[in-house]
């Protein structure tokens, strides 16, 4: 019982601020409620059982993608550039609400077609760092890894290449 | 050993899923709404992060620890996918004073 109130606490609150992303005309205030967002998910990750995928999303996303997101804006000094609200009835607000609900329509019919599991028992050291770690270095998922290493690697050179006035 | 008394009375695996719809469902709304690029850039990141729910949540109902290792991987996808996203929204200010996407219609599209 408890579960489930906290679970629909942390829900609601994630979806009001990640209501507030897309609301808020300031992309600084845009940010900031997606940074909040991050840190509801990560709890909601904890009631999951996923320990170490909650230190990670509050490490990278909460950490080191806002730190990007806010030194973009204040870097390009974007303040209030954004002259549409949400209430706004112009063709593109609809369009979004239109397919945003038909999607979102597809998602819960095909919720609803799925067979119930139940939330069996877990051992205690369920997604800790030692299991998830041993899944993916025991094997076969250790190439998968090599890769991912190789794309960041890839990613943060191409992004110095790209915003680099002069090479 | 096997009872779930204190467990079955926890939001089962639909209401995890239908907040992750919830969450993607504004995701595409901001994507397709926002004429400022970073805003669209965040809109993405709720859609990302929307995915790893449901990654996670079908971990722990199937008491399965490779969803967690999948959710990993794609956290990884997406710290890359900003990076260069925010690279080239620099180039945009750069080349044309300003990030709203109406403005971008070097391929006449």
């Amino acid at each position: 019982m408890l579960q489930a109130v906290i679970f629909y606490l942390l829900a609601i609150a994630t979806v009001l601020s990640g209501l507030a992303v897309i609301t808020r005309r300031n992309p600084i205030a845009s940010a900031v409620s997606l940074v909040v967002t991050f840190f509801f998910l990560a709890a909601l990750y904890v009631m999951l059982g996923a320990h170490f995928v909650a230190v990670t999303q509050v490490l990278v996303y909460a950490g080191a993608v806002m730190v990007l997101f806010v030194f973009v804006i204040m870097l390009l000094n974007l303040r209030g550039t954004d002259p549409r609200e949400l209430p706004d009835l112009a063709p593109r607000g609809l369009v979004g609400l239109a397919v945003a609900g038909f999607i979102g329509m597809g998602l819960v019919v095909s919720i609803d077609a799925l067979r119930l599991v139940d939330m069996g028992p877990v051992a205690d050291d369920f997604g800790t760092i030692q299991q998830v770690g041993t899944i993916i270095f025991d094997g076969t998922y250790l190439l998968p890894f090599e890769v991912a290493s190789a794309l960041l690697t890839v990613a943060m050179v191409g992004a110095v290449v790209l915003a680099k006035r002069e090479i | 050993m096997t009872t779930t008394a204190g467990l079955a009375a926890g939001p089962g695996l639909h209401a995890w899923l239908l907040l992750a719809a919830v969450l993607f469902c504004i995701g595409i709304y901001g994507v397709l709404s926002r004429r400022n690029l970073v805003a669209i850039l965040c809109s993405v990141e709720l859609m990302a992060n929307a995915v790893n729910i449901n990654l996670v949540a079908f971990s722990r109902f199937h008491g399965d620890l490779l969803g967690q290792a999948f959710a990993l991987f794609s956290v990884a996808l997406t710290v890359a996918e900003v990076g260069i996203g925010l690279a080239i929204v620099i180039l945009v200010y750069r080349a044309r004073k300003g990030i709203d996407v109406d403005e971008l219609d070097l391929l006449r599209g």
